[in-house]
């Protein structure tokens, strides 16, 4: 007798496997090369399939969606177009450290070399722009390699992988094989559990520090909320000031007293003063970026360095540090809160009560003021406003890439960990709008904002029709203050005010633009007429765009000019003339 | 300062799993982060488990080739990576095939030569030798050199391989 031919095509399987590894949703946009899998899905109830209008806006809003939930985001687009488009959104998961699978469609295994169309070398492409890429060439290992995949995008310090399919591979028949538990991987073995030792030696050195400041980053939200909790407890334990990366922000409660906001090039003036002099630092899942320490040479000079990370790769590649724990942040602040429990150091209070002193000194400086008038709306006061009606219900916030990213990280407070996604690392104009759709889709109750600026919001525009179809009741809110601000603002530092191309032509009448696609629309420029704007876009229940026309000359304040030292930061347009930027800084971005 | 720290030239020696495409990852991080590669080898060395051994020469200052070696681990189909350089004594040893091309006392020279750094001839003609000579690479560059007078058309390298003195394995 013949044995029976297994039932299940590689896109039954496929989707079997994704059901397996807990997916919900998959972002995607159809193609010839994944008919297969589209076929499948139709088939199905179990996998929920969201229809983008760009591929690139199908990895944001599963970035959105996995940062907002802690789980992996789902992509899936064809082959050639549909996976280059993908290539920005892989490269802002790589570089924000978002666990992310991506099923590339493929021409078929013997079309692959043949310039085939819609054939793109997707693992070639990919490959330095992904965490790891697989093309899986048989349909015996596609399940296997499925598995694999979501095991190595969310295990470690998580990232976007991508799986490129072909077409034949996606029609061959096979037995289905479920996903093994525990995971053993043969050469991929993430180290999460930090050495005891090391810990031992920092709290000895947090219980001699004289002047000790937390610094914490999207190492600890990776680590899950849990972490946040323990990074909280710890830091109270201690007494010792906090600041957070970009990234990091929702970690440790913004309300805190001991929190000092962000740090870096826009971030308070009490916290780069307090990296500057302080005798110990202590870095947990953040990673030393060049928009953290400014000049190198001249970062927190006087410290002994911390650094607590999952990629050992981190360590010592900025910045040399004088104790590196290797690990995952939860488990180091469970080890760290057990040790401090148990040996119950004694701080230098003495020490500690002069700190504060100093950084409530440097507080006082209120690096954040703004001058509201009663004529023209200041962006930092819109975000104020916006923060306002928002604070006491459950609310996402996204961001676009440029000023208003930076006044939103500034002017909103973050209490928990997982409502705010912005593009960190690569700083990707259009992720903020795609993002909060991934977020709504998550948490289709809440209340979720994209902050954008009219620039970056042009980038993904076209999303408004994926809202349009889902009914996503997703906010935008944009401070239009007709310029690309960011570019703007550093013409008039750098390039002599001289607004090369950073003007935006021809905006769209955003009101009826979001009309167009079943939206509401609002707008205002009257500081007045603000509070009821805002109101109206929280009580609207469906997509709204809010065009909040603002000054178009204000700055984003504080800056440390690229180059420069964290002492040596520019509080407002009058200290301008007082520091000219360096040639050096000049060339750094 | 990091930058101002002297650069030094090291072994890297790295297993990992044969399969298509690691060769570009190993050689697009290095050019992706700007890394230098001096030489480099790759084949597979236990066809049982399916691995290749890859040993890569690079230089760099020490906080350069600890970023290198940490970058090379991190890539998922890499299962070890060690600096032989860093390690302890170890042997390197390249292998050149060099073709010279002369008559008379320059072919006499040459194969005199070729004795001395105990050079295989492996194809000779009338007019023409092709030399395998073996050892580390200041011995293969010496003889390089020499037969530069005698008549050289041809080199062929391996780059270096390596491997830790004693009983270790890596």
């Amino acid at each position: 007798m013949q044995p029976e031919e297994p039932a299940t095509t590689g896109a039954d399987l496929l989707v079997k496997a994704l059901i397996d590894e807990e997916v919900e949703v998959v972002f995607g946009y159809p193609g010839g090369a994944v008919l297969p899998i589209y076929d499948s899905i139709f088939k199905q109830n179990q996998l929920r399939h969201i229809l983008v209008r760009h591929e690139q806006a199908a990895v944001h809003a599963a970035e959105g969606y996995a940062r907002s939930t802690g789980k992996v985001g789902v992509v899936l687009v064809t082959s050639g177009p549909g996976a280059t488009n993908a290539v920005t959104g892989l490269t802002d998961a790589l570089m924000d450290s978002v666990p992310i699978v991506c099923l590339t469609g493929q021409v078929p295994t013997h079309l692959i070399g043949n310039d085939a169309f819609q054939e793109a070398d997707t693992t070639g492409i990919t490959r330095p722009c992904t965490k790891h890429n697989y093309l899986v060439k048989s349909v015996d290992a596609l399940a296997r390699t499925v598995h694999e995949a979501f095991y190595v995008a969310r295990s470690g310090r998580p990232g976007p992988v991508v799986i490129d399919l072909p077409k034949d591979v996606l029609m061959n028949k096979h037995e289905y094989s479920a996903p093994q538990k525990p995971v053993e991987h043969k050469s991929y073995k993430p180290i999460t559990k930090p050495d005891r030792n090391q810990l031992h030696r920092l709290v000895e050195l947090m219980a001699r520090a004289k002047r000790p400041v937390f610094y914490t980053g999207g190492g600890v939200i990776n680590a899950g909320p849990k972490a946040s909790q323990l990074l909280t407890q710890f830091v109270r334990m201690t007494g010792f000031p906090i600041t957070n990366t970009l990234m990091g922000l929702g970690s440790f409660p913004a309300s805190d007293p001991q929190f000092l906001g962000m740090l870096g090039m826009h971030g308070t003036y009490e916290a780069n003063l307090a990296m500057y002099h302080c005798d110990l630092l202590i870095n947990i899942g953040a990673r030393f970026d060049d928009r953290i320490t400014g000049k190198i040479a001249e970062f927190s000079p006087k410290s002994t360095k911390v650094h607590i990370d999952i990629d050992p790769s981190s360590i010592n590649k900025n910045v040399r540090v004088d104790l590196p724990i290797v690990g995952d942040a939860r488990r180091a602040l469970k080890g760290l809160v057990d040790i401090w429990q148990k040996t119950q150091p004694r701080i230098d209070l003495k020490a500690q009560k002069a700190w504060w002193a100093q950084i409530d000194e440097w507080r006082a400086r209120k690096c954040l003021a703004y001058k509201q008038g009663n004529e023209i709306i200041k962006p930092q006061y819109a975000l104020e406003r916006l923060y306002h009606h928002i604070k006491d219900r459950e609310h996402y916030i996204t961001t676009e890439v440029g000023q208003h990213q930076m006044w939103a990280a500034q002017f909103l407070k973050f209490e928990k960990p997982n409502h705010w996604m912005t593009s960190g690392g690569l700083g990707t104009m259009g992720y903020g709008f795609p993002a909060a759709m991934g977020v709504q889709i998550a948490h289709p109750d809440a209340l979720v904002i994209d902050v954008a600026g009219e620039a970056s919001i042009m980038m993904n525009i076209q999303e408004l029709s994926t809202v349009a179809q889902y009914r996503l009741p997703v906010k935008i809110f944009i401070l239009n203050n007709q310029y690309m601000g960011m570019v703007r603002q550093w013409q008039e530092l750098l390039h002599g005010g001289r607004y090369s191309e950073s003007y935006m032509e021809s905006l769209p009448d955003f009101v009826r633009l979001a009309e167009a696609f079943g939206a509401v629309g609002l707008r205002t420029d009257k500081p007045g007429e603000l509070d009821g704007v805002i109101e109206e876009m929280i009580r609207v229940k469906k997509p709204v765009i809010v065009d909040v026309g603002v000054d178009k000359a204000e700055n984003c304040f504080p800056m440390i000019p690229s180059g420069a030292a964290h002492y040596d930061m520019l509080l407002g347009p009058d200290d301008r003339a007082a520091k000219p930027v360096s040639e050096e800084g000049m060339v750094l971005v | 300062m990091s930058n101002r720290e002297l650069t030094s030239s090291h072994t890297i020696s790295v297993l990992v799993d044969n399969e298509p495409g690691i060769l570009a990852r190993v050689v697009g991080l290095f050019s992706g982060r700007g890394y230098n590669i001096e030489s480099l080898t790759v084949a597979e060395t236990n066809a049982a488990e399916n691995l290749s051994r890859i040993t890569i020469v690079t230089t760099g200052t020490p906080m350069v080739i600890e970023q290198i070696k940490a970058q090379l681990d991190r890539l998922v189909p890499v299962h070890k990576v060690h600096d032989l350089t860093m390690e302890g004594p170890h042997i390197e040893r390249e292998l050149a095939l060099v073709k010279v091309r002369s008559t008379g006392e320059k072919r006499v020279e040459a194969l005199r030569l070729a004795d001395v750094f105990r050079a295989k001839v492996i194809d000779a003609k009338n007019d023409s030798f092709v030399f395998e000579v073996t050892g580390n690479s200041d011995k293969v560059d010496t003889f390089i050199d020499l037969m530069g007078g005698l008549g050289l058309v041809d080199v062929g390298r391996t780059g270096i391989v390596g491997m830790t003195r004693g009983g270790e394995a890596l």
